[in-house]
């Protein structure tokens, strides 16, 4: 193993880790991380029973099962039936809506889309931030606009809960003579029923759902995985001793 | 006849086989009386690896095959009914997905090793060339391989890959068609990847594969001095710098494939994602038609080419350019016009020469990733043209270049 090739593999695994980060949408200024932790079932639990209370009106997650998220999250079948199913019947159902999708796009334009891989495709943080994004706009049929992804026809379900807000945009010159509107911050206009730290609890128990119900797999994975390298290791530590066995004839 | 009293069950049966197929005879020849020289170092490590992972994709390839669903309307859901609801069907995906990463990381490294000791060198340009048509069939695979998950980057990347196909002039808009079997990336064209990816291509690489290792054994293995080990035998017909195939080298790549498992088990575990390199985070959206993803990529391992083939201004232009970069690898053999065949003898020049390449084909790897804008556009072109370089110049640097003496016998004992 010579200098060349260290310098040639490091080269590669920079390259693997450099700019791992998801395409978000260009320029939203808010940038904070969701810190949901998978492997905390309460919190899981919390924002299952928050997504199906404030999301499955619109929002299916066409691939995800009842009572998959049942046995996951230690649920019984009478728990999910008597609270957390309300357009279901039997528990291997999976979680769709009532929506019409005539009605939806008349409504909003469009299906709402399904949220079963959401946090695989946009990413926790993503997630995290846009539920915490919306601003009062009354140019916007819905009454609201949303800094991470403008223009959003996604009405602002929460806003019992986290009250309502303006956006104050700065007219900011970032080149000599030329000017654009940043987003300095957040003006509270009516309150919510929670504090702005409840809230954003409340939303990272509801990211961490999405990201659990993305990736149902994951934690089961990992622990698995430390089994896997483990007898690994002790097998390469056998085979090897073998091969040093074999070659010790040849000099 | 054998006497049935003093040998063994197993060894009458061998005898019955033996009678009516060559098995003895092809595992003496092949295995435990095939001679490859006693320096192999790490480098030779990534032909078994090959293979390994060549096993792991045909194997995950058919479970997965049991349940995914060919189909526009279905195929995207199926993937997910096999992540949560086929016994372990997250583990064969995952498999499958790393697996076809791991392959280019093991073939690149391959590849890399015949440019390091001269393995494409008479007597074994055609072993060579049969390399670089398994790498053209790998790519292909991949290529068909990807639109099955009927994502966006799928549907998107394909799209993008088979509209170069157009830029070739008068028949480019009908062979586009052809290839699709319709007027756009449909039903229709998943399918027939479908019918592609599962049979064509795997067959005809597994059947290159094959060829590949007997024209390898005709000529006997390189090692990393560049020796001809078959020059110089013991009075019993054996190269006295050999060791047996088996089992040395089945005992010492044993290792080598529990390494490689350790890391790609690290990865089916705890990273298949890999950042979104090995799993693109936009291939999780089903495809639509009607919205274009903000920045379509190929996946990692096309993206030198797709560099490549950004850096030229002119659509024909950059599909000729992208499709000689490849072309010039089958040329290799004969553009190196150097009798000694490993750079451990070879002069400075080929070494500075394949240090460039190296570099050139990383960092078009990684300009291939972000958009084609600005600097990076200048980038590309730069270091395509270092690419191409390494190769056109080189019947010229290699013939004027100082090499140090070889050595009659192997450098490790």
């Amino acid at each position: 193993m010579n200098l060349k090739f260290i310098r040639n593999a490091l080269a590669v695994v920079a390259l693997l880790f450099a700019s791992s980060s998801f395409a978000a949408g260009g320029a939203s200024p808010l940038h904070d991380k969701a810190g949901n932790d998978v492997a905390d079932t309460a919190s899981l639990q919390r924002g299952f029973a928050s997504y199906v209370n404030y999301c499955m009106g619109c929002h299916s997650m066409q691939y995800v099962r009842f009572n998959s998220v049942g046995e996951d999250l230690g649920l019984t079948d009478d728990q999910l039936i008597n609270n957390l199913m309300f357009a279901a019947e039997k528990t291997q159902e999976p979680m769709n809506i009532a929506m019409p999708p005539k009605q939806a796009e008349a409504w909003f334009g469009q299906t709402p889309p399904d949220l079963s891989l959401i946090a695989r495709s946009k990413g926790a943080d993503y997630l995290y931030n846009f539920l915490r994004g919306f601003y009062l706009d009354e140019k916007k049929a819905s009454g609201t606009n949303n800094l991470v992804l403008q223009g959003a026809s996604m009405p602002h379900v929460l806003w019992e809960l986290q009250g309502l807000r303006r956006a104050i945009f700065d007219e900011v010159e970032y080149a000599p003579g030329q000017t654009r509107m940043e987003f300095s911050g957040f003006e509270q206009v009516t309150e919510g029923k929670l504090t702005e730290e409840e809230y954003d609890h409340f939303v990272r128990d509801l990211v961490n759902f999405l990201d659990y119900a993305g990736t149902p797999e994951q934690i089961e994975r990992a622990h698995l995985g430390v089994w896997v390298i483990l007898f690994l290791l002790v097998l390469l530590f056998f085979s090897y001793l073998l091969k040093l066995e074999y070659w010790k004839d040849v000099h | 006849m054998s006497n049935a009293n003093t040998e063994s069950r197993g060894a009458q049966f061998l005898a019955w086989i033996d009678a009516r197929f060559p098995l003895s005879k092809l595992f003496k020849e092949h295995m435990s009386e095939y001679y490859a020289g006693k320096n192999f170092n790490f480098w030779y490590v990534f032909g078994v690896l090959a293979i390994v992972v060549l096993v792991i994709q045909l194997i995950t390839g058919i479970f997965l095959t049991m349940n995914y669903k060919p189909s526009a309307a279905e195929a995207f859901a199926s993937v997910e009914y096999i992540m949560r609801d086929v016994e372990w069907g997250w583990l064969i995906r995952y498999m499958h997905s790393t697996g076809a990463s791991a392959f280019f990381i093991v073939v690149y490294l391959h590849m890399f090793r015949a440019m390091l000791y001269g393995s494409y060198k008479k007597p074994r340009e055609l072993l060579w060339l049969i390399g670089m048509l398994i790498y053209v069939a790998l790519m292909a695979e991949g290529f068909f391989g990807y639109l099955l998950p009927w994502g966006q980057m799928s549907y998107w990347g394909a799209q993008v890959i088979v509209s170069l196909f157009g830029a070739l002039p008068y028949i480019g808009e009908p062979l586009v068609e052809w290839i699709r079997g319709d007027f756009y990336i449909s039903d229709i064209t998943l399918n027939r990847f479908f019918a592609l990816h599962v049979i064509a291509v795997p067959l005809a690489l597994v059947m290159l594969v094959v060829v590949h290792i007997i024209a390898l054994h005709e000529t006997g293995s390189n090692n990393p001095d560049g020796i001809e080990i078959k020059e110089n035998k013991d009075a019993n017909g054996i190269p006295v710098d050999g060791v047996a195939f088996h089992p040395y080298y089945t005992v010492k790549d044993v290792v080598a494939i529990v390494l490689f498992l350790i890391a790609f088990s690290a990865v089916v575990f705890f990273a298949p994602e890999m950042g979104g390199y090995f799993l693109e985070h936009a291939n999780f959206e089903p495809a639509n038609s009607l919205k274009t993803p903000e920045h379509i990529a190929p996946v990692w391992y096309f993206t030198p080419f797709y560099a490549i083939l950004r850096a030229v201004p002119d659509k024909l232009g950059g599909v000729i350019l992208m499709g000689g970069a490849i072309v010039v690898l089958f040329l290799l053999p004969w553009l190196d016009r150097c009798e000694v065949k490993s750079i451990r003898y070879r002069g400075w020049i080929y070494k500075f020469a394949l240090g460039c390449f190296t570099v050139s084909f990383l960092a078009l790897g990684w300009l291939g990733l972000l958009p084609a804008e600005g600097i990076y556009t200048t980038l590309a072109r730069i270091f395509t043209a270092i690419y191409f370089a390494f190769f056109i110049l080189m019947p010229w640097y290699t013939s004027i270049e100082k090499t140090k003496p070889v050595p009659e016998r192997l450098t490790w004992h």
